[in-house]
């Protein structure tokens, strides 16, 4: 072979796995621009998810339940353990708390008629509670965040639940901030803040420090509210076992815990993508903890964080959650990131599915937004029905695989119901591989 | 003129027959005896009546208060007055820390000392301190006033708002984007008249406080502030 031959040999372009287009894309704006990226969303990165759980349906030593035929129960009451009015849900699948201020009230409305007709939850934000979305909502859960941005005693007795947010899966130990050209008049006034600067909210509560103190705030909670209302507890997913035992020692009536995957309105990449643990692997030590405690099913366990259908929601449930809440889902279902969308998608810089600039406000769906031009195409009926649509089909997938497993109630399902396709699923979600009965990390 | 011994009703009691009162009650003086220190007395009151406390009490005393006026003859815990929307709460002793966490309206006095995170988050409540108050105060303040008559801890006001701050003594340090702003007419006024919703008016000179409050260079994230912090 010549030399001239030897150098025709072509070989194929080959980009690093280390340096692949994203991160050589992240190194060039951090270089051009000096700072880090915000974004709004949950992790992107690739995780094992519930798609790598299968379901065992029944067959020699089971029996399945007719499809078309035999009942399935599907409702959950959240509460018990010490609230005089527990919450009586239909369906295991809750709204998760989104703030107005950071979606628009167009959206907050459609979330609470959707919710609504389902026969679910929705639930405030950073941001208060407005009488829209009171007004649609049937069943209204409060939060209460270290903000405390629009807290009034008022509001919390026409709340039916109360949720204290000590974090969430996107940014746990983080706070937030909605920057100003989301805060129109209303919002400012809202939050009590002057129109157009940064509103931040703190990443730890003003007057309690630590689970003593929890205590006596959840106290507090409960005598201003007459001991009527569930007060739940949410946290981000990171040492779960522990901050479950936690929640019960300090007198929540209800977890909720929200994987790494839960959306946030805006918070810096790097913050989404590393801090925090798969919502997967969080559900079976967080059902630990309430198993060890005997808590189990007195203190009900909601998990959020990358919920997509009713496989999921099975899947959840069967590994020990009482319920699941979804909030990215939901905003889809409005109209988020849709294709029709997509020539002003691309004036943004990005294309529908990977819209994610939500703190900047200028949401083409008109779902992340402040501006009346944009919130306006948000038809708040119309979007309220697609959420209850696709609300009503994931509890029917939840009841199709439950049947399938012969559970005449979605909470009837069972870890045993489940094997993993991977070993790192076997491993977080406890259930054996497929085909064998190893459990990887499991102590015999 | 309910006489409400806490040694004896529960607390639970005790606040569940103030909040069935209504505006127009006839019950307008409570006096409550033995608080030994209870957690959450008189939280979530929502009526014109005035509420004397025996003694000291522990947190969150008077938590959300609306329209009462509160008065503690001892000390109180953390987070006294948080989040109370109006009414007045008086403080004969000293304060735990957050104390007005948050308050959104109303007069919260304390006669001794407070601590830390005095007025933290405050959205709209007047805090008058006779003594000292703790490291950062006024932290995120939004709106209101908080009057010191001694000194303040490290990083008062950090990260503040437009609440306004007036201390008399030495303050050990200002936090992110606090400042020292010029005493005008305007907030000699001001002060005088929250001397005098307190009571202490004539006792006490205005000219001899000093202003605080925000330099609003912090307002809208810059990555040139990151130093700030």
């Amino acid at each position: 072979m010549t030399q001239h031959e030897r150098t025709w040999i072509p070989t194929s372009p080959r980009k690093s796995s280390t340096f692949d287009d994203y991160t050589l894309s992240e190194i060039r704006r951090a270089a051009a621009t000096g700072i880090y990226d915000i974004r709004g969303g949950g992790s992107k990165r690739k995780l094992p998810t519930f798609d790598d759980l299968l379901m065992l349906g029944a067959s020699m030593s089971r029996y399945p339940l007719e499809g078309y035929r035999e009942k399935c129960g599907t409702d959950v009451v959240l509460g018990t353990r010490f609230a005089k009015k527990p919450i009586q849900l239909a369906i295991p699948i809750t709204i998760a708390g989104m703030s107005f201020g950071s979606l628009s009230a167009h959206a907050k409305d459609a979330l609470g008629r959707g919710a609504s007709l389902a026969g679910t939850s929705t639930t405030t934000g950073d941001g208060g509670m407005t009488p829209e979305e009171r007004g649609q909502s049937k069943i209204l859960v409060y939060q209460y965040l270290p903000s405390r941005y629009g807290m009034n005693p008022d509001d919390l007795r026409k709340a039916d639940a109360i949720e204290i947010v000590i974090g969430q899966g996107a940014k746990p130990g983080g706070g937030g901030m909605l920057l100003g050209q989301k805060i129109s008049d209303r919002v400012a006034e809202m939050r009590q803040l002057p129109k157009g600067i940064d509103q931040r909210s703190a990443c730890r509560h003003p007057d309690w420090t630590g689970a003593d103190d929890l205590e006596i705030k959840i106290n507090e909670l409960r005598e201003i509210t007459d001991w009527e209302k569930p007060i739940y507890l949410k946290i981000g997913a990171s040492r779960p076992y522990y901050d479950t035992a936690l929640a019960v020692k300090s007198g929540a009536d209800v977890v909720v815990l929200d994987g790494m995957q839960g959306g946030t309105a805006a918070t810096q990449e790097v913050f989404i993508e590393h801090v925090g643990i798969p919502l997967l692997s969080a559900i079976r030590p967080a059902v630990q903890a309430l198993q060890d405690l005997g808590m189990h099913r007195k203190v009900q366990l909601i998990v959020s964080g990358g919920i997509r259908n009713g496989a999921d929601v099975a899947k959840a449930l069967a590994l020990g959650a009482d319920a699941v809440a979804i909030g990215s889902a939901a905003l889809v279902a409005l109209g988020d990131n849709d294709p029709k969308w997509e020539a002003e998608y691309q004036a943004l810089g990005t294309t529908a599915g990977a819209y994610d600039d939500w703190h900047e406000g200028k949401d083409p769906a008109g779902i992340t937004t402040q501006t009346p031009e944009l919130s306006q195409r948000l038809d708040p009926v119309v979007a309220g029905r697609r959420l209850a649509n696709y609300l009503k089909v994931m509890t029917l997938e939840a009841q199709t695989l439950a049947r399938a497993c012969g559970k005449n109630h979605l909470h009837n399902l069972e870890p045993e119901d489940l094997v993993a396709v991977t070993i790192e699923a076997a491993a977080m979600a406890r259930v054996p591989l497929a085909g064998t009965n190893w459990i990887p990390g499991a102590i015999i | 003129m309910p006489l409400i011994d806490l040694s004896k009703t529960s607390l639970r009691d005790l606040n569940a027959s103030l909040h069935k009162l209504t505006a127009d009650t006839n019950e307008t003086l409570w006096t409550i005896v033995n608080p030994a220190g209870e957690h959450s007395i008189a939280a979530g009151v929502d009526a014109p009546i005035t509420i004397n406390i025996d003694g000291p009490v522990g947190y969150y005393c008077g938590g959300m208060n609306k329209h009462a006026t509160i008065v503690v003859e001892g000390s109180a815990g953390q987070g006294v007055g948080e989040n109370m929307m109006s009414g007045l709460i008086r403080v004969r002793g000293d304060a735990s820390q957050s104390a007005g966490a948050t308050g959104r309206g109303g007069l919260l006095i304390v006669e001794g000392n407070a601590s830390a995170r005095c007025g933290i988050s405050m959205k709209g409540i007047d805090i008058v301190v006779k003594g000292s108050i703790g490291h950062l105060s006024a932290f995120m303040g939004q709106s209101g006033r908080l009057v010191v008559f001694g000194e303040a801890g490290e990083a008062l006001g950090d990260s503040i708002y437009e609440a306004h701050l007036y201390v008399r003594g030495a303050v050990a340090g200002l936090g992110a984007d606090c400042v020292e702003k010029e005493m005008r007419d305007e907030h000699r006024a001001e002060l005088a008249e929250l001397l005098k919703a307190a009571g202490e008016e004539h006792k006490i000179d205005v000219s001899e406080f000093r202003r605080y409050g925000s330099a609003r260079q912090l307002y809208n994230f810059n990555i040139d502030n990151v130093d700030a912090y």
